[in-house]
């Protein structure tokens, strides 16, 4: 198995921290993975992006120019990486603020309107884990009880009292996601 | 009295400090440093340091200073010295560590590194030999060179419009708050010599205390760079250099 | 740390490059890091601040106030038999070239990272490897070779620091880890050497006789210099310099192969660069095509000899890196026109991607055959 994942987003939509917990859930359940961020001045503010893959193998390129899965947060990061994903593959948007929406018919697209969700329940701050939830849904790469150990390896103890905080995003964002005809 | 009896130790009245050897220096007739070397080889003998002292050589005249003294050296980049010092201190922190450095290393080309080991209280001392030029390399004009004074790259006089102004980079170390004694001397005559000896032995025992960076200058005389006879030269130093670089302590704490 | 010590040891992290030189640094026994912060790198120093191993192992970390000065510090800190280490980015790494020449001249043992960046002049912050020729052809002034060490993940960005210790004090010279900007930022899965302690002052005195640690009485003061104003001795440390980089050539070579064995077209990359081309060789395998890939782990020393052996076997060479045509130089001295070598490259902080060089691959080398 091997699953090569484009996350990108606006910096502060988590896009870094969800990948790096999709990363830590993949190191749970003992397979190989690489995390490769986008660093530098999209980390202030601008456009963020990474590469996670998880394989079975040994990751040869931990940078690509095409991807099983797109995840993209905002409309710059559709125009730019819609075209990457590998024909057959997944896209999954958040469609908040979106004006222009995929338009390929030889990739998978789903849309999840977690932003929407997050601001009129006030989770905010789980936005990247509601999406997460989403992508686990129709890609089951890495099983919830492997991210909840990724998260509890990942964070400092005096956050541990938020991973079920974390796991009702994920619920949540598993109801949330749906297919785009 | 016989030569035999002259040499008998009960008339004994001088000794030159083990720490220096009898390496012949290079140092033209007159120059300060070798003052400036022998009293730091007493200074290091009577606090019984040769074993514990780490000295950094700059480069300028002074970089053969490691074959006059024999204590371990350490030969630094032109004005780096006090980078080598900060970091052989931390490592080594119950060793006396010194530089030993001209104005154009300390003052020109190793402005950063001096400012910021004082600026963080490294506990170094530096002994700063400051005559106004670069000796080394011929006489050439230095951050310290007064006004009006000649050099190969001031032919006619430094000028403010051209060159800049002297820079009092003593002056400037004692309004940092990592340093702990800024002094200024000189070793012309033997009054000032024993007061600039008081001063070396006060920073090697401030930095050993741990109270943070001591700098002693010495206003020194270059009387080949100044083209003036050794004797010309102390009187032109009194006269022209003092004004501009007054003696004393700028801070001790 | 304290805590960690007992079950690290076979414990699988997940870490940035950068990150793990920071964390082999602490347990191969550093005395000191000196740094000055610049991007892609910084975590390095971030890392061995938040750790405080001031507070375990008695490791010194200071931040100075220039690449100048804190390559300076380590010149201060080698000259007393000390482990001490800087890391920098292109920018920062030229600045310290001088140091890096009298490091050299003088044959002290330290550690220096440069986590590229792409340049010339300030540059991107984005990865690159355009400072090969800076590192393997000497940087700064004079004729010196640095040990320079090119990893390619970031196991080996842990693994190389241990090891560049290792080889610079073997040596008494100092050793280049010689990262990008993807190595020293990516996560991936990393096992951190085990904890050695710090030498003692008796263990220094012992294995490097040379240090200014303070003279004792029954020793003549320790000098550690890199002038000689006489030409016939400068003349001589070149020629002492000279014989140990031949030695070094002969027992330090290290390349990994890939697809090798029966392989018609050799690529040849290091660092990041052999990442994206081994993915490339798969793709092109994947075709039909007999691709295969040659990543010297080693810089200098090169595998001069191993490439040299495949210029009978393959029908082309196509060289990858991220820089406008650098090690190619290399790889032709070495085939010395037997086989044809190519080149692909991107510059200024773009990685080039595996399907590019597949590209490449075949239009520049298989179809002229």
């Amino acid at each position: 198995m091997k699953e090569e994942i484009i996350i990108a987003g606006f910096g502060g939509q988590g896009v870094l921290s969800m990948g790096k917990i999709l990363a830590y859930s993949g190191l749970m359940q003992g397979q190989e993975v690489s995390w490769m961020p986008s660093y530098g001045p999209e980390q202030r503010g601008g456009t963020a992006n990474v590469t996670v893959i998880l394989s079975d193998e040994r990751i040869s390129s931990p940078v690509l120019n095409s991807y099983d899965t797109a995840i993209v947060l905002n409309q710059p990061s559709l125009e730019k990486f819609e075209s990457k994903v590998k024909p057959g593959g997944t896209l999954i948007f958040d469609g908040n603020g979106f004006h222009k929406f995929p338009t390929r018919t030889d990739i998978n697209i789903y849309r999840i309107d977690a932003t929407e969700y997050a601001y009129a329940n006030d989770t905010t701050k789980t936005l990247n884990m509601i999406i997460l939830g989403g992508l686990l849904k129709i890609r089951p790469i890495v099983l919830i009880e492997n991210v909840l150990k990724g998260l509890k390896k990942s964070l400092p103890s005096r956050h541990h009292h938020l991973i079920p905080m974390n796991e009702k995003a994920i619920q949540i964002g598993m109801s949330l996601i749906r297919k785009v005809e | 009295m016989t030569t035999t009896e002259i040499i008998n130790p009960e008339n004994l009245v001088y000794i030159k400090p083990k720490v220096l050897n009898d390496n012949p220096m290079h140092y033209c007739p007159g120059c300060s440093h070798g003052v400036v070397h022998k009293l730091i080889a007493e200074v290091i003998e009577e606090m019984d340091y040769q074993e514990k002292t780490i000295a950094i050589a700059p480069v300028g005249c002074a970089v053969f200073a490691y074959k006059y003294l024999d204590i371990d050296w350490q030969q630094a980049a032109h004005g780096r010295a006090p980078a080598l010092a900060t970091a052989t201190k931390r490592l080594l922190p119950d060793r006396l560590v010194f530089t030993y450095q001209g104005d154009g290393d300390l003052a020109a080309i190793g402005t950063a590194e001096t400012i910021h080991a004082c600026n963080r209280g490294e506990n170094i001392a530096i002994i700063f030999i400051n005559n106004g030029i670069y000796g080394m390399t011929g006489g050439q004009m230095a951050p310290t060179t007064l006004v009006g004074m000649k050099s190969s790259t001031s032919p006619n006089g430094r000028t403010v419009p051209l060159n800049g102004n002297p820079l009092d980079i003593t002056k400037l170390l004692a309004q940092l708050d990592g340093t702990c004694y800024v002094t200024r001397q000189s070793v012309h005559n033997v009054a000032n010599v024993r007061k600039a000896k008081k001063a070396i032995r006060k920073a090697f025992e401030n930095s050993m205390l741990g109270k943070g960076t001591s700098i002693v200058e010495v206003v020194s005389t270059c009387n080949s760079g100044w083209k003036l006879s050794p004797a010309d030269s102390n009187t032109w130093m009194v006269e022209n250099m003092f004004p501009a670089y007054p003696l004393g302590d700028l801070k001790d704490l | 740390m304290s805590n960690s010590k007992k079950t690290d040891k076979e414990e699988v992290r997940l870490m940035k490059g950068n990150e793990a030189i920071a964390h082999a640094a602490i347990r191969c026994g550093c005395d000191g890091y000196f740094g000055y912060p610049i991007t892609p790198q910084s975590e390095i120093m971030e890392t061995l601040m938040e750790q405080e191993p001031w507070n375990t192992t008695g490791m010194v970390v200071l931040q100075a106030e220039s690449e100048t000065s804190s390559i300076n510090m380590v010149y201060g800190a080698a000259c007393c038999g000390k482990k001490s280490m800087t890391s920098s980015s292109s920018p920062g790494v030229s600045l310290m070239q001088e140091g890096i020449s009298y490091i050299a001249c003088a044959e002290l043992p330290c550690v220096i990272v440069n986590v590229m960046r792409g340049g010339p002049g300030l540059g991107t912050i984005q990865p690159s490897q355009a400072d090969y020729y800076q590192s393997v052809k000497g940087g700064g002034h004079g004729d010196y070779k640095l040990i320079t060490l090119a990893p390619a993940s970031v196991q080996e960005m842990a693994d190389h620091t241990v090891l560049a210790f290792e080889l610079a004090f073997k040596y008494c010279t100092p050793a280049l880890i010689l990262a990008d900007g993807v190595i020293g930022q990516m996560m991936e899965k990393v096992i951190l050497p085990p904890f050695q302690p710090r030498l003692t002052e008796d263990e220094i005195r012992k294995n490097t006789p040379w240090a200014t640690l303070g003279k004792p009485a029954n020793r003549k003061p320790n000098i550690i210099t890199s002038l000689s104003l006489e030409a016939e001795e400068m003349e001589a440390i070149n020629l002492r310099l000279q014989a140990k980089y031949r030695e070094i050539e002969k027992n330090e070579v290290m390349f990994e192969e890939f697809s090798c064995e029966d392989a018609e077209y050799l690529v040849v990359a290091f660092g990041t660069s052999a990442r994206v081309c081994q993915k490339a060789v798969e793709m092109a395998r994947s075709e039909g095509i007999k691709a295969g890939l040659l990543r010297p782990i080693t810089l200098f020393p090169f595998p001069t000899i191993a490439l040299s052996n495949y210029a009978d076997k393959v029908k082309g060479m196509l060289t990858v890196e991220m820089n406008a045509g650098q090690m190619v130089d290399d790889v032709r001295l070495a085939v010395n026109g037997r086989v044809p070598v190519e080149f692909y490259g991107r510059m200024g902080g773009i990685v080039p991607a595996p399907d590019e060089v597949l590209e490449a691959l075949k239009t520049k080398i298989v179809k002229n055959n």
